[in-house]
């Protein structure tokens, strides 16, 4: 019997299976239904948009000299999530500099993995609404076929697209905030309606994130207490005065279930205890209403997740559980 | 009521894979004796024993070789008739050495002790018993060796209500409890006896797994008709064997931070000490022996066994037909909270639960990943703590900001680091930062 192959590790000597490239992976791999049904809605642009946010932000992770986060699978959701949030026409050299931006300046720039404040796909996409209001916000009409292209993807970089080549459509945001029709729920629902990659079909998105529910990756209280008060504050609004849209309008139009399903989630910037991510949910539903009704912009989600992110540290401070035999209910110090 | 209706818990927790399948129905076996035993006169919680014997007597077994130093103590016996070869130090399953009597086992001895009074309980004072307890060398059988009598004599201004039986057994692998509970419930019946006498309490409870349905009827079928106590099953949850949860789970009573159970009326004590207090009435034989499960998928035959306690390592693997050719690490105690043994001279202590051979592929792997926020520990956490906030002080060596986050309460049950998918260890984290933050207090005093 030869002991000297024995290894000696500290205790707990036992680890449950779930790994953070396990967890990375499979949140980045639940969203394949939502590219498709990118790709399906948009056509070949939405693959195209995708592929090239991911790869700014894996070239911003490898170039920032991070080997191992390289194949952790944390870039590849920050690349796609970002790419979800960018309308298909967008020239993919902004698309290119928007993931690099996401990881360079929203994670790499705190310490990488897990130091970011800020959500590193909504940093981006700050900086791209910042740098390239136009084409931002310039949405394409659905392309006749899934390979023609929905916008001027292959301008050359530094070079703005050639809009006269596009056909535009309005959001139902954008026509409920400046033209002041209402969109039905049911295509918003199921995506047939203009915006962003990944802010159509909110049943496909459900869908995905019931999965990473099911497997513990994703804390289904943040995306319910966003949903509850954004639907309880615009039920209450549109009470008061009917021509404001309602609450089904508010829960599947823009990229509200995407944010509130994959980016309020995100663990690096959501609080840890289970009271914060209702506070947090609360919060973010809120700001969604009162950035939308009252707001310049049409779309809301993404200041709203910005600015919750921010709060996360102090969250977690203020809802920290009772630590098991102090303050005992009934007990007298 | 059946022993599945109604099962108790306390909150948060850990489901590791039990893997008590490997030796659940194996029946307890003895071992044969050993060419040699070493016993560390360090196997309990309080002042290690004084030695008594020198090198080359002659020792039967139950001989006492080192007596208590004090009342926090317990002393030690001869595991095995034979000769004192040296007394020396010796590899110890925490990792150290410690003094320890080496006795060359006299291979043509019976092994029968001397005959000895059997002291009866029902004669005995509350002091008369917590004496004789204390003579015989109980300690706790669960894995921490507290000893024994020490919980038979709370302090006068104590109100004991309950003893609570614990029969959780809520490490993975180990079924010694189990077993014991199975074979012998008499014993463990008769060492309530003798404990609630002690105490002067009428009232006991048996808290046990409910993944342990043979062992929940036998203890039932056993209780005696004159005694009032309750078999209680648990919710199959780690660490539901940890004594303040246990409490949690069967009274619903909260032990206060930095207190003994005994300050909610409550006394606990293993099942096996249980079982071992009744021997003790029973044959008068002091704790010489005890039961030992070795198993894990890195050994060829798992068993239960009644083993001489200082039998080495080395004796006890090759009585269970040897390691695997994967096997990759050795544990004394269960996968949760033992202690990895590297040295095959390393003797089995009145402590020691188990012994678990893993597997390669069971190890942990050593790659850390930067903590995500995930939550996962401060959902397994049974005391509450943040492991998380906790863990980035340590990591920053921000000691002395530990113990205001109550680093006090972490009882170092390790289930934040086993659910920690970014693998950092946490538990080993906090054991390092309970030893810094007791050196920072020496030095400011």
């Amino acid at each position: 019997m030869t002991a000297s192959r024995l290894v000696v590790t500290a205790s707990p000597h036992l680890k449950a299976p779930a790994s953070t490239p396990v967890i990375m992976w499979t949140v980045a791999g639940s969203m394949a239904p939502i590219v498709a049904a990118a790709f399906y809605f948009f056509g070949i642009s939405a693959l195209l948009v995708i592929a090239a946010t991911t790869i700014g932000a894996l070239a911003a992770e490898a170039g920032f000299g991070a080997r191992r986060t390289l194949t952790d699978g944390s870039g590849v959701i920050t690349g796609v999530l970002l790419g979800l949030t960018l309308p298909a026409s967008l020239p993919l050299w902004m698309a290119f500099i928007g993931g690099a931006v996401s990881i360079g300046l929203g994670k790499r720039i705190f310490g990488g993995l897990g130091h970011n404040i800020f959500n590193p796909a909504l940093l981006g996409r700050a900086f791209l609404m910042a740098a390239f209001p136009v084409p931002m916000t310039t949405w394409p009409a659905a392309p006749s076929t899934v390979w023609q292209l929905a916008g001027d993807n292959f301008a050359a970089p530094l070079m703005t697209a050639d809009r006269a080549a596009m056909v535009t459509a309005a959001t139902p945001l954008g026509l409920a905030k400046f033209e002041h029709t209402h969109t039905d729920a049911l295509p918003l629902f199921l995506g047939t309606t203009t915006g962003s990659l990944g802010e159509t079909s909110a049943a496909v998105i459900l869908i995905c994130g019931a999965y990473l529910a099911w497997r513990g990756f994703l804390n289904w209280r943040t995306p319910a207490s966003i949903f509850a008060t954004v639907a309880l504050l615009s039920s209450f609004v549109h009470w008061v005065n009917p021509a404001l849209p309602g609450p089904l309008f508010m829960l599947f139009s823009g990229g509200l279930v995407l944010g509130a399903v994959y980016m309020a989630t995100d663990m690096v910037t959501s609080p840890t205890t289970n009271r914060g991510r209702w506070i947090f949910g609360a919060g973010v539903g809120v700001l969604v209403v009162v950035i939308r009704l009252w707001g310049g912009l049409p779309e809301a989600v993404m200041f709203a997740i910005l600015l919750m992110n921010g709060l996360v540290p102090y969250i977690n401070r203020v809802t920290q559980p009772r630590v098991f035999g102090t303050r005992i209910p009934g007990v007298a110090v | 009521m059946s022993t599945v209706l109604r099962a108790l818990g306390f909150l948060h927790g850990v489901h590791p894979p039990e893997h008590k399948e490997l030796t659940a129905r194996v029946p307890i076996r003895r071992m044969a004796y050993p060419a040699e035993v070493v016993l560390p006169v360090r196997q309990h919680a309080g002042k290690p024993a004084k030695v008594v014997v020198t090198r080359g007597d002659q020792v039967e077994r139950g001989d006492t070789l080192a007596v208590a130093d004090g009342f926090i103590s317990s002393p030690v016996h001869a595991s095995a008739s034979g000769r004192v070869t040296a007394i020396e130090q010796w590899p110890h399953p925490d990792g150290t050495t410690a003094l320890a009597i080496r006795i060359a086992v006299d291979p043509h001895s019976a092994q029968v002790a001397r005959p000895r009074m059997v002291p009866d309980w029902r004669h005995l004072t509350p002091q008369q018993i917590v004496q004789a307890v204390q003579d015989a060398g109980v300690v706790g059988l669960g894995g921490a060796a507290f000893p024994t009598h020490v919980k038979l004599a709370p302090p006068k201004d104590a109100k004991p209500e309950l003893v609570l039986i614990n029969g959780a057994e809520c490490e993975p692998y180990l079924t010694t409890d189990h077993r014991s509970m199975v074979e012998f419930p008499e014993r463990v019946h008769l060492g309530i006896r003798v404990m609630l006498q002690a105490l002067g309490v009428s009232r006991a409870v048996i808290g046990i797994e409910k993944n342990k349905p043979d062992a929940i009827d036998a203890v039932r079928a056993a209780v005696p008709a004159d005694l009032d106590v309750t078999v209680l099953p648990l919710t199959v949850k780690y660490p539901q064997g940890a004594e303040k949860m246990l409490i949690r789970s069967v009274l619903g009573r909260e032990v206060p931070s930095g207190k003994l159970p005994i300050s909610v009326g409550v006394v606990v004590q293993n099942v096996g000490s249980a079982a071992m207090i009744g021997e003790v009435f029973d044959t008068g034989l002091p704790l010489v022996e005890r039961i030992v499960t070795v198993t894990g998928h890195g050994l060829v035959k798992p068993a239960n066994l009644i083993v001489p306690v200082g039998t080495k390592l080395r004796d006890l693997l090759e009585y269970c037909g040897g390691l695997t050719g994967d096997a990759a690490e050795i544990l004394f105690g269960g996968p949760m909270m033992g202690l990895p043994v590297s040295n095959l001279d390393t003797p089995v202590l009145k402590g020691t639960t188990g012994v678990v051979v893993l597997t390669r592929s069971e190890v942990r792997a050593q790659v850390s990943y930067p903590c995500i926020h995930c939550g996962y520990c401060l959902e397994a956490c049974p005391v509450f703590l943040d492991p998380q906030y906790l863990g980035s002080l340590a990591m920053a060596g921000r000691y002395e900001e530990m113990p205001p986050h109550h680093l006090a309460d972490c009882m170092l049950c390790g289930s934040c680091s086993y659910v920690c998918p970014s693998n950092i260890p946490l538990s080993q984290l906090f054991q390092s930062s309970k030893v810094a933050v007791r050196r920072l207090k020496a030095g400011a005093a």
